[in-house]
């Protein structure tokens, strides 16, 4: 007990020299992106700015804000959308098991961990065929589908905790697939519904491979503008700070308001879950 | 639970004609089961399985210029791979960023989330600053870093205060490196900066993982151990690391497919460096196809990365299957 009285100070030192660690990033961040560009030397980086001058963002956001645009417009439809199918492969492959459900779930499931790089050049072709190349709505599709596997895994698991005698007894009581679906498996899914969403919208907004490959200057979404404010002659790093804050922004507000969510979905993300 | 019982014997009882009324119901269920299935089984088949074919066919073609040429090359682009000086540069890096990346992810997933499970005060505070850097995009956390570790700024401007100073991913040394194949074989220097990034971001995921762990396993355990007289060092390091050993399994197969696969961080970054120090097959893929229009080349690497990945991934995944039936 001794020991654990002398230890429990030096616990939280550990922990509060840690997580300075850890915010030393954003600190940079805000830092940099508050001051005017003259003030930006590298020898005073580390250094609170003396005025606060929000031109950097104001010049970030004037170059941003029509890629930010892009990625609402991609991000919600395929949210909703990858979810719901989510949903849909969740309960077949949890209450409605077919013979081979198991070995199909497996198959689908591998689809989550493929490199997209071994899919790309097929799929770029195959949106040139069908029209959506360099269009959001490809982008959508593209998210959709790839976003199935993670989001029957998430369903399947969260639908696995729905008691199998509930769903016998529902049918037995006359209800059928899709009554069983509408008014008991859908009722008990906003948990799930909320872990899905906050987990694709986060991924999908984030996401950059198939962004920079798909989508070509005005279509293009915010982390491959994001990328490209970098890649300018000039390095601008106050801009570049404030435009990667801007970008940032809105999954770290999911992350901080519905942070709970998020972990669960990470924890559900390693299959056994 | 009763109540249900009783629903069901009575609603199962009288009479005769539920037994076909049942079965007429099971087919039209049958046929909802299979519409709502379908589409995705369509889609992961052509999408996934059927595009990596397509891939692999085109790795096996000539088509190495704008214009798409399926005519049949063998493994003529395998065989360029393998003896390029950069595709050989990849493998080390990757290799090397693969198993710092992961053995980082352990230490400091473990370490921080110990701590975070001794009944701390504002145990969800110090959760979610270890955590945040998650939902950050790769891009993100690139360009930061970036800037931190730029060897005139940064970290260094402290460095340099206690006489080190690191050109950290500017630096084109191999430590222990050694002449193989066309390439020095070793540890580039620069691909510690990139990995210290990347730990940064993906910590949170072993914490989380762990800390999970640590929460599974029931207080009596530890209670059992002190009443032997066990140290609390004693209790982590022989039974609870031990308890936690199927946690490391799945923390190292989904921090190996990461970073197998990864392209934006680096990219975002570093790019491929002088002397390729930081590139990676992610990078090189992205470049030499959309870039360079070696269409054929790039295919050939996604199926090499493709490769690596499954050695992790299928038996993970046959695992877990089996584990649960």
């Amino acid at each position: 007990m001794a020991i654990k009285t002398l230890a429990k100070p030096l616990l939280y030192l550990l922990l509060i020299g840690l997580s300075l660690l850890f915010l030393m990033p954003v600190y940079v961040m805000i830092v940099t992106s508050l001051k005017p560009l003259d003030q930006v030397t590298l020898s005073e980086m580390w250094k609170l700015p003396a005025t606060l001058d929000f031109s950097s963002y104001a010049t970030a956001f004037s170059k941003l804000a029509p890629n930010l645009l892009n990625s609402f417009y991609l991000v919600i439809p395929a949210t909703i959308l990858s979810a719901l199918l989510g949903s849909l492969n969740g309960y077949v492959l949890s209450k409605w098991k077919f013979k081979g459900a198991d070995t199909v779930f497996t198959l689908i499931l591998f689809g989550m961990f493929i490199p997209y790089q071994s899919i790309l050049i097929p799929m770029i072709q195959f949106l040139r065929e069908i029209g959506l190349y360099n269009t959001i709505t490809g982008l959508v599709f593209v998210h959709v589908v790839y976003g199935i596997p993670i989001t029957t895994l998430m369903f399947r698991n969260f639908y696995a905790g729905i008691p199998d005698e509930m769903i016998e007894s529902a049918k037995i009581d006359g209800a059928g697939f899709l009554r069983i679906f509408r008014y008991i498996i859908i009722p008990l899914s906003i948990t799930g519904f909320v872990v899905v969403a906050i987990w694709q919208f986060t991924n999908i907004w984030n996401e950059f491979l198939f962004a920079v490959t798909i989508t070509t200057s005005s279509q293009q979404p915010i982390m491959v503008a994001l990328q490209n404010l970098s890649g300018s002659q000039i390095v601008q790093w106050n801009v570049q700070m404030a435009g990667a804050l801007l970008a940032a922004l809105p999954t770290l507000l999911v992350y901080i308001f519905l942070g709970k969510f998020f972990v669960r979905g990470l924890l559900a993300g390693s299959v056994k879950g | 639970m009763e109540q249900v019982i009783a629903k069901e014997t009575q609603t199962a009882g009288p009479s005769i004609g539920i037994p076909r009324k049942k079965k007429r119901k099971l087919t039209k269920d049958h046929l909802l089961v299979l519409a709502f299935i379908t589409p995705s089984i369509l889609f992961i088949t052509v999408f996934v399985y059927g595009f990596i074919g397509w891939t692999g066919y085109v790795s096996l073609s000539n088509w190495n210029s704008l214009v798409p040429d399926f005519s049949y090359a063998g493994l003529k682009n395998y065989q360029f791979l393998f003896n390029d000086f950069r595709f050989q540069a990849d493998l080390r890096n990757t290799l090397i960023f693969t198993v710092l990346f992961i053995g980082a992810s352990i230490v400091t997933g473990q370490f921080l989330a110990v701590l975070l499970d001794q009944k701390i005060k504002g145990e969800s505070l110090f959760r979610n600053i270890f955590f945040f850097p998650m939902a950050l995009s790769f891009v993100v956390t690139g360009v930061v870093w970036q800037w931190l570790l730029n060897p005139s700024t940064g970290v260094n401007l402290f460095m340099k205060k206690i006489g080190l100073d690191s050109r950290w991913y500017t630096d084109t040394n191999i430590l222990a490196g050694f002449q193989w194949g066309k390439i020095e074989f070793g540890i580039p220097v620069a691909i510690i900066a990139v990995v210290i990034a990347a730990v940064w971001q993906m910590t949170g995921f072993s914490v989380a993982m762990y800390l999970a762990g640590l929460r599974g396993i029931p207080d009596e355990v530890r209670e059992a151990a002190r009443m032997d007289g066990a140290s609390e060092f004693q209790i982590y390091r022989k039974i609870i690391l031990p308890l936690l050993r199927p946690i490391t399994v799945s923390v190292v197969i989904i921090m190996a497919h990461i970073s197998l696969k990864i392209f934006d961080l680096i990219y975002a970054m570093t790019g491929s460096g002088a002397n390729f120090v930081t590139d990676v097959p992610g990078v090189y893929m992205f470049e030499t196809t959309f870039r360079g229009n070696y269409y054929a080349n790039g295919a050939a690497i996604a199926i090499i990365m493709l490769i690596s990945v499954a050695i992790f991934i299928v038996p993970y995944l046959i695992s877990s299957r089996k584990g649960e039936s």
